[in-house]
């Protein structure tokens, strides 16, 4: 099939600076990144992204489709992934409960995705059109079974366009739906945003099959345990299931497949984690406080530092662009060269969780909570960048 | 088969006869062959198959006209017939001419 | 035991090493296949295959979702692209690949409770979009890979473990329901009608739309013994007795109760633009030059189109 060139050159990628929101510039990256199938069902603070698709994937050659619910979106860039295409779906948090069990479906069968969530305050239905982070817990557990995610977080407009060409790129090198968990505040905020020349744009092809077809095994892995695919339609006569499955792909229900198939899927990610986690430092060494902290609430630390700062305190700051894998080994480093770790976070301590299990008790763990609806008031990180310093 | 005349094409023409094939061992014994056979080529068999179920066998393999019932039914991939080479004609003697 | 079984029966030969004519279609390795004695599944499966042989579409292009169940193993057992997806969820997943690739010819394989149950949403929508696909369902009346539950096709009156003094609920005519959302191909038969059921789906597969046949099938194992209808053999003569084909039948009339009479044929088939036909039409209207048509799937790196 022939792949006609886009009628305008520069339709594909609006390279130049622009003034977009956080959910406008997800659409971006999606295109840059060469997603051309979207299947989602509208929800605020979420829509946004799939108005801008539905407006903009005519210009480029791609398929929208709005689905009848959350369960039919997720399970339909499954069948895009396994179709051909590069695929996404954008949801909140009352969609992404919907399409749990379906993201384990893309874990188990080993599907490239991005699974956005514009989180919002819950839990039910909670704050629909006010921001929180209540949803961390949830990327990383809540579909059934065990199993490695790989979930980003952007701060910003322009991280919401990076960002979502690194999902798309982690989605096709590690073959799972990666979780691109924004927030209202960034999804609605907006900041210049700049596209680059699409030269420049470091998109990364799926990880096709290229050997014989009589030997293509759909679940075979090379030393990175992750397999290579094909498509569906190009007579490799493929079978995916989410059972556990052999190499073959062929369900197989014992204990001794589903050790060897679960395995992998959990330790394609843990193995490659050095490979996947992204963290923004600043100003850690010699710090007595650092300040962890992801999505908005890293942009209302910067304030609360610099607040810090001119009182002579000595804090840095993390910030985790990949919130999953959690970036346990840096962060057991850093428990052992600081007074404190503090986590700003809009819900009642998730990620804080897995920073006192990394910090083992080697520092001291402040929890800076919130029950979302709003930002923290930078005041409060700084009264416990003070607690965090004494 | 037994036709109430003649066909007038008789000379020339001859109704299909097959052979039917069975892997016995496949057959779950459920016996849609056997009762949809439309000539009554199979029986159950008196034995059990590998399975504990008793397959079909052929008890009139003359009468089989290959018209693929059995095939198309058994839900095992267990039974189908073929073509058979070697035509027999029907019992002309049986139908006066027209 | 095993001289007599390899003896040609008298007078004919009884054949152990040959192989079936379907099995360059099946997944050998997987064969047996799960289904009970006298189930009806492997009759659908094997009358399915016949039919891709028969159709227009290359071999290569046709793809087989299930959801769950004991009719969600179908796609396990067709050596074709093959996906078992979630409970309910073939339909959408099917969407997806569909639209991905527009080339595939997306069958849907799946029973009563995954596509009118749980996936009941997706059936109705995939119907009124007229997403160019084939939709077999099989239906037994029950929940059967559970162990005999009833569901929304159960007839009243059927006795099954959630519903032991007899199931109380209204069932769905299936057909009625996918031809009012506007399935443009809408057929049923049961297990025993095999030549009419081959023909139907050859049709079905040929079809440009939303085609559904639904198949009515025995569950000797848990439906009808729940229900003391005997084996599936007593089904296929109580299918035999009770079956009135009535091509092009009004859909609101061919419901079906317990040990009633059962209506098959083809009731619709007409022509209406599929959910790529329009968007393309649409698009290219109104967003005029600029519109580019989806480019297809990405391309492999080896150069396969």
């Amino acid at each position: 099939m022939s792949r006609p060139k886009p009628s305008q050159p520069d339709a594909t990628v609006l390279t130049g600076a622009h003034y977009l929101d956080g959910d406008e510039a997800c659409a971006e990256g999606a295109i840059a990144a060469g997603c051309r199938f979207f299947a989602g069902y509208p929800i605020t603070p979420s829509t946004e992204i799939a108005e801008r698709i539905a407006s903009r994937f005519p210009l480029v050659g791609g398929t929208f489709i709005q689905m009848e619910d959350e369960l039919a979106s997720m399970a339909a860039i499954l069948g895009g992934a396994w179709g051909g295409a590069k695929a996404m779906t954008v949801t909140s948090g009352p969609g992404f409960s919907l399409m749990m069990e379906n993201i384990g479906l893309g874990i188990m069968t080993e599907t490239p995705c991005v699974v956005v969530n514009v989180q919002r305050g819950g839990p039910s239905t909670g704050l629909p059109t006010l921001t929180g982070q209540q949803d961390m817990m949830q990327a990383r557990w809540g579909s059934h079974g065990d199993y490695e995610v790989i979930a980003l977080s952007p701060s910003s407009p322009q991280e919401c366009f990076d960002l979502t060409i690194t999902a798309f790129g982690l989605s096709e090198r590690y073959r799972l739906p990666v979780l691109f968990m924004m927030d209202e505040c960034v999804g609605h905020m907006t900041e210049k945003v700049v596209i680059p020349p699409a030269e420049d744009i470091p998109v990364i092809e799926r990880r096709w099959y290229r050997g014989p077809k009589e030997s293509y095994l759909p679940y075979q892995a090379g030393p990175d345990k992750v397999p290579d695919m094909v498509r569906a339609g190009d007579d490799y006569r493929i079978h995916i299931t989410g059972l556990t499955h052999d190499e073959r792909g062929y369900p197989v229900i014992n204990a001794a497949c589903q050790s060897v198939c679960v395995s992998r899927l959990v330790d394609k990610i843990r193995d490659n984690a050095g490979d996947i986690v992204i963290t923004d430092e600043e100003a850690v060494d010699g710090a007595d406080v650092v300040v962890v902290s992801y999505g908005i609430s890293y942009r209302v630390a910067t304030r609360a530092i610099a607040l810090a700062r001119a009182e002579g305190i000595k804090v840095g700051s993390v910030r985790l662009v990949t919130v999953w894998p959690f970036p346990e080994a840096r962060i057991a480093e850093l428990s052992r060269k600081v007074k404190a770790l503090v986590m700003p976070e809009i819900n009642l301590g998730q990620m804080y969780r897995e920073l006192q299990r990394a910090a083992a008790g080697n520092c001291r763990t402040l929890l800076i909570p919130h029950c979302g609806g709003w930002v923290h008031d930078p005041n409060d990180v700084l009264a416990a960048i003070r607690e965090g310093a004494k | 088969m037994k036709y109430w005349r003649r066909p007038l094409d008789a000379d020339h023409c001859r109704s299909p006869h097959g052979i039917v094939h069975i892997i016995i061992n496949r057959c779950k014994g459920c016996g849609f062959c056997i009762n949809y056979c439309p000539k009554q080529v199979l029986e159950f068999s008196r034995h059990f198959n590998r399975k504990g179920y008793h397959p079909p066998v052929v008890v009139k393999p003359e009468a089989c006209v290959d018209c693929g019932l059995c095939g198309a039914i058994c839900p095992e991939f267990a039974i189908w017939s073929t073509p058979n080479p070697e035509c027999i004609l029907d019992e002309p003697a049986e139908a006066k001419p027209a | 035991m095993s001289e007599l079984l390899t003896t040609p029966a008298p007078g004919g030969p009884v054949v152990e090493e040959e192989r079936h004519p379907h099995e360059p279609f099946l997944r050998m390795d997987r064969i047996p296949h799960i289904w009970c004695s006298t189930c009806g599944l492997g009759t659908v499966l094997n009358c399915y295959i016949t039919a891709i042989q028969r159709s227009s579409v290359p071999r290569a292009d046709h793809t087989i979702v299930s959801g769950i169940g004991c009719t969600g193993r179908a796609a396990g057992y067709v050596k074709i692209d093959s996906f078992h997806t979630t409970h309910g969820r073939a339909l959408p997943f099917a969407t997806g690949l569909k639209l991905a690739n527009p080339r595939l010819k997306v069958t849907v394989f799946s029973g009563d409770g995954d596509l009118v149950a749980i996936g009941g949403n997706h059936l109705i929508h995939a119907a009124r979009r007229n997403m160019d696909m084939t939709v077999i369902c099989v239906n037994n009346f029950n929940y059967a890979m559970t162990g005999g539950q009833f569901g929304p096709t159960t007839p009243e009156g059927a006795k099954l473990t959630t519903a032991p003094y007899g199931s109380y609920e209204h069932p769905f005519n299936i057909p009625f329901l996918v031809d009012s959302c506007g399935a443009t191909y809408v057929a049923r038969w049961t297990s025993l009608h095999v030549r009419e059921m081959i023909e139907t789906l050859v049709e079905a597969l040929n079809h440009r739309g939303f085609s559904f046949v639904e198949v009515i099938s025995p569950c000797p194992t848990v439906y009808a013994r729940r229900n003391r209808l005997g084996t599936g053999l007593d089904l296929l003569k109580y299918y035999h007795d009770s079956a009135e084909v009535r091509h092009g039948a009004d859909t609101r009339d061919v419901d079906i109760s317990f040990k009633g009479r059962i209506i098959v044929g083809r009731f619709v088939q007409r022509c209406k633009p599929t959910y790529l036909d329009t968007m393309d039409a649409a698009l290219g209207r109104s967003v005029g030059k600029e519109f580019v048509c989806y480019e297809g799937p990405m391309q492999a790196s080896d150069g396969r189109s």
